[in-house]
């Protein structure tokens, strides 16, 4: 039986990388599941809620409640957006009903290369991407989801592609949403940090499964003139 | 000396960032550190396990301070020592200048202490015309700096070797070096006599122990053993936070504890005391200041309270991205670091140090690598909520206005589809406006050192074709 499985694409990726949602729909199809999209949906709150602006944040999470809470399986291509949906109980612990609804969706919101794996139970999807790759663990990700395992299963099985590990593969990008811009020279001395532990690697491509990260490493990477291209998770999977 | 505060964190951070050797420093000692640390917990199969026991003995002395306070100061009273009850930092001060001056101690020496360093101690006695000498030799070099700690277990971690043979050269006459054992063997020389002169000894405490009374410091250069049996008289200054109720409770501790502050599976010295000796051997009287200083108000509140688990090992500093970059004295405050930007909001209250909460990329690099277990992550957007409500309540900043204003229309905006979509509408309008991006802060601060990304011709929501 196909699996119903609902995008999340997030606000991001559908403003500014369509093509992430593209791939992420075509994998998702590829694993044997039907994709839904509720163009309802906008955003997972998270912007508002890391700056302090609780009820700004509430506003938006019970959007999305409401968006998403019949759905069986949410997908979203992003760590960091997902790791939000999970912390939608804790931005409610003061509203008992909208908690518990929270609970549920939450319960059911899964970042892809997790869903791919831990729900799917898959590792090849058919993949082939020519690249000589370094692979971001982003924060959220990492260490609010437990992904180190998971992406680099999935990468694994990818055809022509060699993976790099380096040093700082765990170390944060600088981006932190707004801190990125409240602290601009902090948040680049941090991705100047991170890309310099990466530059004796000699790499064709940086990947990640958080769009905001990439968004981050290739506005350095551009602006330093580096020839290394930041791709998502999800297009590489979706790559023949 | 006027140092720069938390008020002023972007503008500290800033500067750090110009400061090449202060980060090569940096780089260096917090690699070294991490790396050690990961050495050290390879041999702990059971780390998990000892970090849920920590946090769990943790939590439940919090939520019983009252009663593992009473227990402690009877045990303690017990065996002798005089327990002092220091309601804030000038008490404090009070407590231990009294004893100074009770017992005719001009000369003291010190080992290192955080909650000392909380409470300006040496600049208090220094007031009262005493002479405090820090015996830590990195706490020495910073006295002899004129500075104050940078790292909460490595207080001179700011400063390079040549940089250290520069100041002995200066503030001692010797003669030029920067080999590490030629610049140790003057610092011993210089300690030893202020050892052998001193009148009174003032330590901090790791642990307190309820059960027994019995106070624990931990260190590895044996000053601390002398400042604490030399001197006729021993004056603990204790935090409140830092019982354990059994004596027992200390194995899970001192487990932790050195392997995450400097990767070491045991400090070089543990000295335990329970009263004094009466002179036998060590001092004849030893006193405890049990600190408060803000603490029992924290305490009331449970989503903030396991910020006082906190061990001070430091593990969460050298595992902070923003911390390697800039170092400690940045956030301006006593404690610098993850710790420092939950610690110090509560200590110093959030209309100084409201911006510390906010110096975060929220990674949890902290969280992962805390020995107690502390989620600094949440207790940093738990705070990061409440500097926003204090400007609520009294909007001072014109900034602030702006920005509540400016997340009110976002939430707005984001709360329902049409709205989204027309404000998306707007923005790749503006994008098309070059002066329009100049007039957006957030853009601008981003495109100084980063490109900035483009806005898709078509969102994703337009162009996806529901399968059949």
């Amino acid at each position: 039986m196909k699996r119903r499985v609902a995008l999340f694409v997030t606000c991001l990726a559908d403003q500014l990388w369509p093509a992430v949602g593209h791939a992420t729909v075509a994998v998702l199809e590829r694993a044997g599941c039907t994709v839904e999209f509720d163009a309802r949906q906008t955003c997972c709150a998270q912007p508002a809620f890391n700056s302090g602006y609780q009820e700004e944040a509430k506003r938006v999470a019970r959007h999305f409640v409401e968006v998403f809470e019949g759905c069986e399986a949410i997908v979203a291509p992003s760590g960091s957006c997902t790791a939000m949906v999970h912390r939608f109980p804790q931005l409610f612990r003061e509203e008992p009903a909208w908690a518990e609804r929270a609970e549920r969706v939450a319960a059911r919101t899964h970042e892809l290369a997790s869903f791919l794996v831990r729900e799917l139970g898959l590792g090849d999807l058919g993949a082939r991407f020519p690249a000589r790759l370094a692979w971001h663990d982003a924060c959220h990700g990492l260490r609010e989801l437990g992904l180190k395992r998971e992406p680099r299963q999935l990468l694994a099985h990818v055809r022509g592609l060699e993976l790099v590990e380096f040093a700082a593969a765990e170390s944060c990008c600088g981006f932190g949403g707004t801190f990125s811009v409240k602290f601009p020279e902090l948040s680049s001395a941090m991705l100047d940090s991170k890309l310099a532990s990466l530059a004796e690697q000699r790499v064709t491509h940086l990947s990640s499964l958080d769009g905001s990260c990439l968004m981050q490493l290739a506005g350095r990477l551009a602006r330093q003139g580096a020839p290394v291209k930041t791709v998502h998770l999800a297009e590489i999977l979706a790559a023949r | 000396m006027n140092l720069p505060g938390p008020e002023t964190f972007a503008a500290n951070a800033r500067a750090a960032l110009t400061d090449e050797t202060l980060r090569g420093a940096l780089r260096r000692a917090t690699d070294t550190f991490a790396e050690r640390r990961g050495a050290a917990l390879a041999g702990v199969p059971d780390w998990e396990e000892l970090r849920e026991q920590a946090r769990a003995v943790k939590a439940h002395t919090l939520a019983r301070l009252d009663h593992y306070l009473e227990q402690f100061t009877r045990n303690a009273e017990a065996a002798g020592v005089h327990v002092h009850w220091a309601a804030d930092a000038e008490q404090a001060c009070r407590i231990v200048g009294a004893l100074a001056r009770q017992h005719g101690a001009k000369r003291l020496v010190k080992s290192k202490s955080m909650a000392t360093e909380e409470i300006h101690l040496n600049a208090a006695l220094a007031r009262d015309g005493a002479e405090p000498v820090e015996t830590d030799l990195g706490e020495w070099i910073i006295q002899l700096a004129g500075e104050t700690p940078s790292h909460i277990i490595v207080p001179a971690i700011h400063k390079t070797r040549e940089a250290i043979g520069a100041l002995f050269v200066e503030k001692l006459g010797i003669p030029p070096s920067s080999a590490p054992a030629v610049l140790a063997a003057h610092a011993r020389e210089r300690l030893r006599r202020h050892f052998a002169e001193a009148d009174l000894g003032v330590s901090g405490v790791n642990f307190g122990v309820a059960e027994t009374g019995t106070i624990l410091v931990l260190e590895n250069e044996g000053n601390a053993r002398m400042t604490t049996t030399l001197p006729r008289v021993h004056v603990a200054v204790m935090g409140i936070e830092k019982l354990v109720p059994r004596f027992a409770d200390l194995e899970v501790f001192l487990r932790l504890l050195p392997r995450s502050g400097t990767g070491q599976h045991l400090t070089s010295y543990q000295s335990l005391f329970t009263g004094p000796d009466g002179g036998r051997e060590g001092p004849r009287e030893l006193h405890v200041v049990l600190l408060d200083n803000g603490r029992a108000a924290m305490l009331s509140d449970e989503l903030l309270r396991p910020t006082l688990g906190c061990i001070r090992c430091g593990a969460c500093l050298n595992a902070c991205p923003v911390y390697r970059e800039i170092g400690g004295h940045a956030y301006g405050s006593v404690y610098p670091g993850p710790i420092g930007a939950i610690l110090t909001p509560q200590l110093s209250g959030m209309e100084r140090a409201g911006t510390l909460p906010f110096a975060s990329s929220l990674c949890g690099a902290c969280k992962d690598v805390c020995p107690v277990k502390i989620d600094i992550p949440t207790i940093l957007l738990e705070l990061r909520q409440r500097a926003v409500e204090g400007t609520r309540e009294s909007p001072a900043a014109r900034g602030g206005t702006v920005e509540r204003l400016a997340w009110r229309v976002w939430s707005l905006c984001v709360a329902g589809p049409r709205r989204y979509a027309l404000a998306a509408r707007l923005a790749r309008l503006g994008e098309r406006l070059p002066f329009l991006a100049r007039l957006a802060p957030p853009l601008a601060a981003w495109s100084t050192t980063r490109e900035r990304p483009r806005l898709a011709a078509r969102p994703f929501r337009a162009t996806f074709r529901r399968p059949s």
